[in-house]
C-alpha cells in the first residue's frame, strides 16, 4: 500500500490511508503510480514557497520525484461566470482579480477583446499610454517573480530589493488609476481618465534609476555559484516539448523559440518601436531566469520610446455609444445626457459573434474569448491563462531531480494561482 | 489559568501580570503565512522593506501553524479551500487571534457567487476586520494594531 | 491579424482531405473559423499539425460554450497556432450531447488532454478517450457543471438596513 496520502473519514478524525488502485481511480492516469514502494507526499496548499494555494502530489523514491501531478481549484472563484451577470465594463473589474501581478495585462486583454468585438479603436495616445502602463506592468511582475523565485533558493536580500522598485511603480499606478494594485484603469475605447501631471517626471525619474538596479540583482544572483548549482541544467524541457505542451511566454523563449506576440502579430503600437525579445539556448532554469531579466530591461528601452512618442489628444473614444461624454458636456447637451443615462443604466449591447483577443502578458499568451449576443452582459468569457497551461510542463520539468530542484522549478515557470483557478 | 482561581483577583499583582503577558504576547505576535491571492501581496509588501512589520515584533512569517500566533487570512477562500483553512485553524496552538484581511475575507467581496465563501468567519471566528480590495500595508498595520490593542485589554478570565 | 488569404488557405487544404468535413467558414472582426462536424475533428487536426504550409503545432486553448436557446447547444473551439508561419485558425465543433463529446486530441497536441480536463469539470462535455476527467477546480464531490447556461451563479443575497436582521440570523457563523 502506498504510504502518505490518506483522506479523511467524513465526521472523524481518523485518516484512510487509500491503496494504489484508489488513488488512481481518484486522480486519474495523472498520477500513475509506479511503484508500490514509493512514497506519496502531497505538497501544500498552504506551503511557503509554491506561490499560492498549489498541491502537487508527488511520488518520491526517497528524495528524487519520480512523478507528480498537480491539484489546483483551491482559488476558484467562477470570475467567468460572474462576468455573465455583469456589464461589459463591470466586468472589467474581476478582471484585474486574475494574475494579480499584472493586473493592468489582464485588463488589456479583456478590453482589447471587447473593442474588437465592438469595432472601436483607442485614439493614440490611449494607445500609447496602454504600451507605457502595460510595460510597467510587466516590469513590476517580473519584480515580485525574482524576489519570490530567488527567497525559494535563499537570497533573500533579492526579495527585499525587488519590493523596494516595485513600491515606486505602485506609487505611479496609484497616481494613475488611484488604486495601487488592481487598477481596472482601461475603458472600452480607451482609458478611464488622463493621466496626472506627475505622470511624466515620475516615469522618467523611474527609467533614470531602474536599469542600475538590475544591474545590482543580476551582480547578486548572475556569478553566484550557490545560484548556478542550483539553477544550470535544471528543469530542462526542449523546444518541441515546449510547443507540443503549449509552454508560452519566457518559458518558452528560454528554450529558443523565438515567439513573442508583440513581433509576431504587433498590437497596440509595439510595431513602432525597436526592441529586442530575449532568447535562451537550453531551456533551463537558468535560461528562463536571464530571460525575463533580460526582458525587463527592453521593458525599459519601450518605455523610453513610448514616452518620447507620447502623442497628445483625447484618451477616450469618441463613439458616444461605448464611452461616457465627459461631464462637461452633460450641461450643454441633451444627447450627452441621454448616452450617459444609457450608458449608466443598461451599458452599451455588443453585437452577436466570438473574438478572441491574445496578447503577451509577462507570463505568457493571454488570451481572451468573448461572446456576444446582443445584449449588455456578455455571453461566454474565457481567458486563456498562460499559467495554467505552463503548469502542465511541470511533470516533465520535474521527473529525476529532488524535492528541492522542485521549488527551483516551481518558481522559474512563474506561475500565479488566481489565474489558473479563475 | 489557575492563577485566579487559586489565588483570587489580587488586585495590583494579577494586573501586572495581566500587562506583562499580554505586553509579550503583542510584541512578539508571529503571523502565519496564510496568503491567498491578491491580498497576500500586499502582505509581502508590508513585509518588505518599505512598510516593514518588524517594527511591530511580525519579523518573520511562519509557515507552520503550530509555530504562529495570528493568522492573516489574507485573499479570498474558495470552497475546495475552507476545510483546509478550518484545519490550520484547528491546529494553531492557543493563543491565536485571527484577521481577515481584505474584501474578500470579510465578506465575499467582489465575488458573489458559489464558488467562494461569503466572509471567513462562516469558518473561523474573526478578530479584527480590514477592509480593502487590497487593503494598502499600511491599513493592514492599522488592523495589526487594533488587534494589539484588543490583545492588551485581554484580562485574565479571556486567557487560554 | 489573418488576412484573407490565410482563411482560404486553411479552408482549400482542409477541404480538399476532408471534403464532408466543413460545416462553414465564419469571417468575424479578422478571424477566421472553421465549423466542422465532430466525426472529423480529430482527422482534421492531424492535418493541421502535420501539413508543412499549415504547420500549426500549438494548441493554445480549448474553449468550451453554452449557447442555451439554439440547437446545437454546446459548441468546443479549437484555437490553433502555427508558431513557424504565424497563423491561426479557430475550429468550432458543435456538440448536441455533452455525454458524447469529440474525441480527445492528446495524441495530436499533448497538451489537449490538460485542457479537456477544465472544460469537462466546468461545462460537463465528456471526451471520448480522455481517462483524465475528473474534478480539477471544483471539491470533487460537487454535483452540477457551473458554467452550464441552467446552472445558477449561487449569489448570496446583500445585506441592506432594512434585511440585516434576518439575513444576519440565517448566516453560519463559527463558534469557535
Amino acid at each position: 500500500m502506498a504510504r502518505g496520502v490518506g483522506i479523511e473519514e467524513p465526521g472523524s478524525d481518523k485518516v484512510k490511508e487509500l491503496t494504489v488502485e484508489e488513488l488512481r481511480a481518484k486522480y486519474g492516469s495523472g498520477l500513475a503510480v509506479q511503484s508500490e514502494e514509493n512514497m506519496l507526499l502531497s505538497m501544500g496548499p498552504q506551503h511557503p514557497s509554491t506561490h499560492g494555494v498549489l498541491r502537487l502530489l508527488l511520488e518520491l523514491d526517497g528524495e528524487s520525484v519520480v512523478n507528480l501531478a498537480p491539484d489546483i481549484g483551491f482559488l476558484h472563484t467562477g470570475i467567468e461566470k460572474n462576468m455573465e451577470s455583469k456589464t461589459y465594463t463591470k466586468a472589467l473589474v474581476m478582471t484585474d482579480r486574475m494574475d494579480y501581478l499584472a493586473p493592468l495585462s489582464n485588463n488589456l486583454g479583456y478590453i482589447m477583446a471587447v473593442e474588437k468585438l465592438l469595432g472601436v479603436e483607442a485614439p493614440p495616445r490611449a494607445q500609447v499610454l496602454r504600451v507605457i502602463l502595460t510595460e510597467l506592468t510587466r516590469i513590476a511582475s517580473h519584480l515580485v517573480w525574482l524576489g519570490t523565485s530567488a527567497l525559494d533558493v535563499a537570497a533573500m536580500t533579492v526579495f527585499l530589493y525587488c519590493f523596494r522598485e516595485r513600491e515606486y511603480l505602485l506609487d505611479i499606478f496609484e497616481m494613475c488609476a488611484g488604486q495601487r494594485m488592481m487598477a481596472s484603469y482601461f475603458r472600452p475605447g480607451g482609458l478611464w481618465r488622463d493621466v496626472p501631471e506627475d505622470f511624466e517626471p515620475a516615469v522618467r525619474r523611474f527609467l533614470d534609476f531602474f536599469p542600475e538596479r538590475i544591474l545590482e540583482y543580476e551582480a547578486l544572483l548572475k556569478e553566484n555559484p550557490i545560484f548556478l548549482r542550483r539553477t544550470k541544467d535544471i528543469g530542462v524541457i526542449s523546444a518541441e516539448d515546449a510547443v507540443a505542451w503549449g509552454m508560452t511566454g519566457p518559458g518558452l523563449r528560454a528554450t529558443g523559440v523565438n515567439w513573442d506576440i508583440r513581433k509576431a502579430h504587433p498590437y497596440l503600437t509595439y510595431d513602432r518601436y525597436d526592441f529586442d525579445v530575449p532568447l535562451g539556448e537550453n531551456g533551463d532554469v537558468y535560461d528562463r531566469y536571464r530571460c525575463r531579466v533580460r526582458e525587463m530591461s527592453q521593458s525599459v528601452r519601450i518605455v523610453q520610446q513610448a514616452m518620447d512618442s507620447l502623442p497628445y489628444g483625447p484618451v477616450l473614444t469618441d463613439n458616444r455609444k461605448i464611452a461616457p461624454p465627459p461631464r462637461s458636456e452633460l450641461g450643454r447637451s441633451m444627447e450627452a445626457v441621454i448616452h450617459h443615462f444609457k450608458l449608466w443604466t443598461e451599458g452599451f449591447s455588443a453585437p452577436e459573434g466570438y473574438v478572441y483577443q491574445r496578447i503577451e502578458s509577462p507570463k505568457g499568451e493571454f488570451g481572451c474569448y468573448l461572446r456576444g449576443n446582443g445584449t449588455a452582459n456578455p455571453a461566454r468569457v474565457h481567458f486563456r491563462t498562460p499559467s495554467y497551461v505552463n503548469l502542465a510542463s511541470l511533470p516533465n520539468l520535474a521527473r529525476g531531480l529532488m524535492v528541492a530542484d522542485l521549488v527551483a522549478i516551481i518558481g522559474s515557470i512563474d506561475i500565479v494561482l488566481g489565474e489558473i483557478d479563475r | 489559568m489557575g492563577v485566579e482561581q487559586k489565588l483570587g483577583n489580587m488586585g495590583v499583582v494579577t494586573t501586572r501580570l495581566e500587562d506583562l503577558v499580554n505586553w509579550g504576547r503583542t510584541n512578539s505576535m508571529w503571523p502565519m503565512l496564510f496568503g491567498l491571492a491578491c491580498c497576500a501581496i500586499e502582505m509581502m509588501s508590508m513585509q518588505a522593506a518599505h512598510y516593514d512589520a518588524s517594527r511591530f515584533g511580525m519579523e518573520l512569517m511562519r509557515p507552520s501553524p503550530r509555530q504562529s500566533d495570528v493568522m492573516i487570512v489574507a485573499g479570498r477562500v474558495s470552497r475546495k479551500m475552507a476545510p483546509v483553512l478550518r484545519r490550520l485553524y484547528d491546529q494553531m496552538s492557543e493563543p491565536k487571534w485571527v484577521i481577515s484581511m481584505g474584501d474578500c475575507a470579510s465578506c465575499g467581496g467582489v465575488f458573489n457567487n458559489y464558488a467562494i465563501v461569503q466572509g471567513v468567519d462562516e469558518i473561523v471566528p474573526v478578530d479584527v476586520y480590514v477592509a480593502g480590495c487590497p487593503p494598502r500595508p499600511e491599513a493592514l498595520i492599522d488592523g495589526i494594531m487594533t488587534l494589539h490593542e484588543k490583545v492588551r485589554g485581554e484580562g485574565m478570565k479571556d486567557w487560554a | 491579424m489573418s488576412d484573407v488569404t490565410t482563411g482560404e488557405l486553411f479552408y482549400q487544404k482542409v477541404n480538399q482531405a476532408f471534403p464532408g468535413a466543413i460545416d462553414r467558414a465564419v469571417e468575424f472582426r479578422g478571424e477566421h473559423t472553421l465549423v466542422i462536424r465532430q466525426a472529423s475533428l480529430k482527422d482534421v487536426c492531424l492535418l493541421l499539425r502535420d501539413n508543412e504550409e499549415l504547420a500549426c503545432n500549438l494548441l493554445e486553448d480549448i474553449v468550451a460554450d453554452d449557447m442555451l436557446p439554439e440547437f446545437p447547444r454546446f459548441a468546443v473551439n479549437y484555437h490553433i497556432y502555427s508558431i513557424p508561419k504565424n497563423h491561426y485558425i479557430r475550429i468550432r465543433v458543435p456538440v448536441e450531447d455533452p455525454d458524447d463529446g469529440p474525441e480527445t486530441l492528446a495524441a495530436v497536441w499533448p497538451i489537449a488532454s490538460w485542457l479537456e480536463i477544465e472544460v469537462w469539470d466546468l461545462m460537463g462535455i465528456t471526451f471520448k478517450g480522455n481517462d483524465q476527467l475528473r474534478r480539477l477546480f471544483l471539491p470533487e464531490d460537487w454535483q452540477g457543471h457551473p458554467l452550464r447556461k441552467d446552472y445558477p451563479l449561487g449569489y448570496e443575497e446583500v445585506q441592506f438596513s432594512f434585511n440585516w436582521q434576518a439575513i444576519d440570523a440565517k448566516k453560519p457563523y463559527a463558534k469557535d
